[in-house]
């Protein structure tokens, strides 16, 4: 009988280690998912609101996107769990065939902290459409989460500003240890959506340290690092991250909330980090900010009214295949859809990215890799940012 | 311009107005062709609005000529210039035919800066003065495949004095030689068509002129001016357009400018319109709504006197309407921006959860892959993606309408389409009409002369339904 109920209850997630980096702490591996496979490392681009903003799914699914994000708190309030419930879930809704995660709505406590109060029961929110109050408890967040179906859930966490000190961010980690007890329990689909662990207690080792002790302790199938990149020191950000892949399961993944700028993402996955989400990329392409191996290209700007070549001349996304510099400068003047064209611009970018990461440690040569994309991204090596160069040399990469 | 490329090949002529046909010979090469009567690709430099290359290809049947206007055009001459290769290959454009025309007929154009030798256009810096020199300068570094000469067209209000009117003819007309002469000595122009204006404003004498006036210079084709949607109602446009028709070749096509409501689209076609420009589905997606009119004409003429589903369903959206606080009432031929009886609002509550498609049986990206409860929360929430999506059924809605449209002219049934754009119009007037009042009203609305047995019934059971 229980040999039977074991068989049943298929793990929604495995990992498969396909290459370790034997220089820094990087890893590669197969992520199993319910709606698919997903090659790490990962940048999952975020959705937000059920879409990714002015691109189709077939789009995303055309550059090679496993897995994006949706957010529990935004869609919690509209249009609200029972609806998607109605339409299959958040993949049935919004027609995504791929993977989903979702955020618990923790991170709406420090974005929109204006609007929130925070206590042992959950975080009660201000709408800032009806002005109604609503409580987000750990069984609320989980609940929602529940029904919109998501692979990967995240618990909720007590969340504080990273640039915050002093007693507040030891109560938020306990809490969030708390919390992450209740979400498990509240959990009604253990055998088809993953419950993930966010790590807390901000810029304190101590804190960190504690916090990891105790949740590598719960049966979750992964863990996230959480409570940075909201503006602290890079010196301190990047200890944080290293101390708490030092103490992660070898054998789950590690997500790093937030994470997205293309140097930040090299180094975390040499820190040991597997899975990175941030809404710069997408976000930024709206303003016309283009990503590219050397920095960034800001489309609407004069110099490149005249510019006839395409945003990255190696850049095989459709709108580098089609457009050019010049063009997409003078489309902004005229309709919505040049923002389009450096969203999906921008989202090849970042794809490509972590797919030529992932390739350079299955190859064996993620080092050299290292030091060839700061060579592309920087004039010259004294330009370096010393946080990288720091972080880098702790897992014995040494840059020029 | 001896032996312009152009072919318009008619297989139809109906009760000597209605045309169908296909315009052969497109392009710099020829190798395109467009049915007709129907529409062009409407497109903000380029670009149909929201879309990129691959969402726009989602899209069965593109109307083969894409509209670039010179209003997103003309403040771009310096990089066009520089570019050299000419704008379909600065935009990246699909294989297309680049029409270019004057002016954005899904945007109004402030007037009062007409002068005897300049127009101006709007672009995202403000006003640009033409002359025909500059004008001309400018089609040089475009390079399109055809263009409308420079036309005075600022006769579209209402009571614009018979005295402007035959200046909007008289300039006209001297822009249109003065293009000429400049494109006949141009090495850069060589195989692109000319399109003259007919202007004239609601008089017929002046537009019978114009067109005479228009026919006897070399030109491709023919635009017809200032009957924009909201600038007359639809009898005096057909009693116009129809006058216009008698003075022009009948090889040659007409394309009617800012008038793309699928009523009036019909209407006009059998006043002897051949091309519409294609901003209508445009229009419809910026207003959140998705059109829906349905246009099948596959049904059993026994049948078609009873109110079908997609009516019924119609009722039910007028009465949504009325809530809202908007005119629950005349089919207004005024504001362009105003929502139509041929659209729903998917902003309404009503299709919250709502899980159909926007159209049942719609084969578009949007109907296959998403619902309206979907479309809905998209544009609750404010997201980018409902354009994209409104903007793919819209269109791919519209051309199934012209398809069907010409369709029926090949096989005499355009009375059977008529009388559905009948039902429609007639449900959204006011309740308090008596069945006699919908009858008429709505049958002069479509200049219709004679009384149709069938439709009269039909009304009555809406009324009954009420």
């Amino acid at each position: 009988m229980s040999l039977k109920k074991t068989l049943c209850v298929a793990s929604p997630l495995t990992l498969r280690i396909v290459a370790e980096c034997p220089v820094t702490k990087a890893r590669a591996c197969d992520l199993i998912l319910p709606h698919s496979a997903v090659s790490t490392p990962v940048f999952m681009p975020v959705g937000t609101q059920g879409t990714l903003k002015g691109i189709t799914v077939d789009q995303l699914d055309g550059l090679g996107c496993q897995i994006c994000l949706g957010n529990t708190y935004h869609l919690g309030m509209r249009p609200g769990p029972d609806l998607i419930e109605k339409a299959n879930g958040l993949h049935g809704f919004m027609n995504w065939k791929k993977n989903l995660l979702t955020d618990s709505g923790g991170f709406q406590m420090v974005s929109l902290v204006e609007l929130s109060e925070v206590n042992e029961e959950g975080v009660k929110f201000k709408s800032p459409y009806d002005g109604k109050e609503i409580l987000l408890s750990p069984e609320k967040s989980i609940s929602i989460q529940n029904s919109l179906g998501s692979d990967i859930m995240m618990q909720l966490d007590d969340v504080v500003s990273s640039t915050v000190t002093g007693p507040r961010v030891e109560e938020a980690m306990h809490r969030s240890i708390r919390w992450l007890d209740r979400c498990i329990a509240a959990n009604k689909n253990p055998d088809k959506q993953n419950l993930f662990a966010i790590i807390q207690g901000g810029l304190n080792a101590d804190l960190r340290k504690a916090c990891l002790d105790e949740m590598t302790q719960r049966n979750v199938p992964g863990f996230a690092i959480g409570g940075l990149s909201g503006g602290e020191e890079k010196d301190d950000f990047w200890r944080m991250v290293t101390l708490s892949t030092d103490h992660l399961p070898r054998e789950k993944p590690r997500y790093l909330m937030g994470v997205g700028y293309a140097v930040d993402l090299v180094v975390c996955v040499a820190l040991g980090c597997d899975m990175f989400d941030c809404v710069f990329p997408t976000r930024t392409a709206r303003f016309g900010s283009a990503l590219v191996p050397w920095g960034s290209l800001q489309v609407k700007h004069k110099q490149y009214a005249k510019d006839f070549q395409p945003i990255d001349p190696d850049c095989p996304c459709p709108t580098c295949k089609r457009h050019s510099r010049a063009y997409l400068h003078a489309l902004f003047k005229s309709d919505t859809s040049a923002m389009h064209h450096i969203t999906i611009h921008n989202i090849a970018y970042q794809l490509t990215l972590m797919r030529s990461v992932r390739q350079s440690i299955v190859d064996g040569r993620f080092p050299e890799f290292i030091r060839s994309f700061m060579k592309q991204m920087f004039p010259s090596p004294d330009q370096y940012p010393s946080w990288a160069v720091d972080a880098l040399a702790s897992v014995n990469v040494t840059l020029e | 311009m001896a032996g312009s490329r152009i072919k318009l090949e008619l297989s139809r002529v109906v009760q000597g107005e209605s045309r169908l046909g296909v315009l052969k010979g497109l392009g710099r090469t020829g190798q395109h062709c467009l049915e007709v009567p129907g529409c062009l690709l409407y497109s903000h430099l380029g670009t149909v609005p929201h879309l990129t290359q691959d969402t726009l290809h989602t899209l069965k049947n593109i109307p083969a000529v894409t509209q670039v206007t010179l209003s997103s055009v003309a403040e771009h001459q310096e990089v066009l210039q520089e570019f050299k290769g000419g704008f379909k290959k600065f935009a990246g454009l699909h294989d297309t035919v680049v029409y270019c025309s004057l002016h954005d007929p899904a945007a109004l154009c402030p007037p009062g800066y007409t002068t005897n030798k300049t127009v101006s256009v709007w672009g995202s810096g403000g006003r640009i003065e033409l002359t025909v020199a500059k004008f001309m300068a400018i089609q040089k570094t475009i390079q399109p495949d055809w263009y409308q000469s420079m036309a005075d067209g600022e006769t579209w209000q209402s009571n614009t004095s018979r005295k402007r009117l035959r200046k909007s003819v008289d300039r006209t007309l001297a822009h249109l030689d003065e293009c000429l002469t400049i494109h006949q000595n141009s090495q850069d122009l060589q195989g692109v068509e000319v399109f003259g204006v007919v202007e004239g404003g609601d008089i017929l004498e002046e537009r019978a002129r114009s067109a005479r006036e228009t026919a006897k210079r070399p030109v491709a084709g023919f635009c017809l001016d200032g009957f924009q949607t909201g600038s007359m109602d639809q009898t005096l446009r057909t009693q116009l357009i129809k006058a216009i028709a008698k003075e022009l070749p009948e090889d040659k096509p007409r394309l009617l400018q800012g008038v793309g409501r699928p009523d009036e689209v019909l209407a006009c076609v059998e006043a002897g319109v051949d091309l519409f420009e294609g901003f209508f589905p445009f229009q419809v997606t910026e207003r959140g709504c998705a059109l829906s009119f349905s246009f099948d004409i596959s049904l059993d003429p026994e049948r078609a006197g009873r109110a079908p589903p997609a009516v019924l369903e119609l009722n039910d959206d007028e009465t949504c309407r009325a809530g809202e606080g908007q005119p629950n009432g005349e089919v207004t031929d005024g504001d362009q921006t105003q929502m139509t009886s041929f659209e729903i609002n998917l902003k309404d509550k009503r299709y919250h959860d709502d899980f159909r498609p926007l159209v049942e049986g719609c084969g578009c990206y949007c109907c296959v892959n998403h619902q309206r409860a979907y479309l809905h929360h998209l544009l609750v929430t404010n997201e980018l993606l409902a354009g994209v999506l409104l903007m793919i059924h819209n269109t791919a809605h519209y051309i199934g309408f012209f398809s069907t449209l010409r369709e029926a002219l090949a096989n005499d049934k355009l009375d059977l389409l008529k009388r559905r754009q009948v039902i429609l119009i007639a449900t959204s007037f006011s309740v308090t009409v008596t069945p006699d009042g919908f009858e008429s009203a709505a049958l002069s609305h479509l200049g219709m002369e004679s009384k149709h047995p069938r439709v009269k019934i039909n009304m009555t059971l809406i009324w009954l339904q009420e």
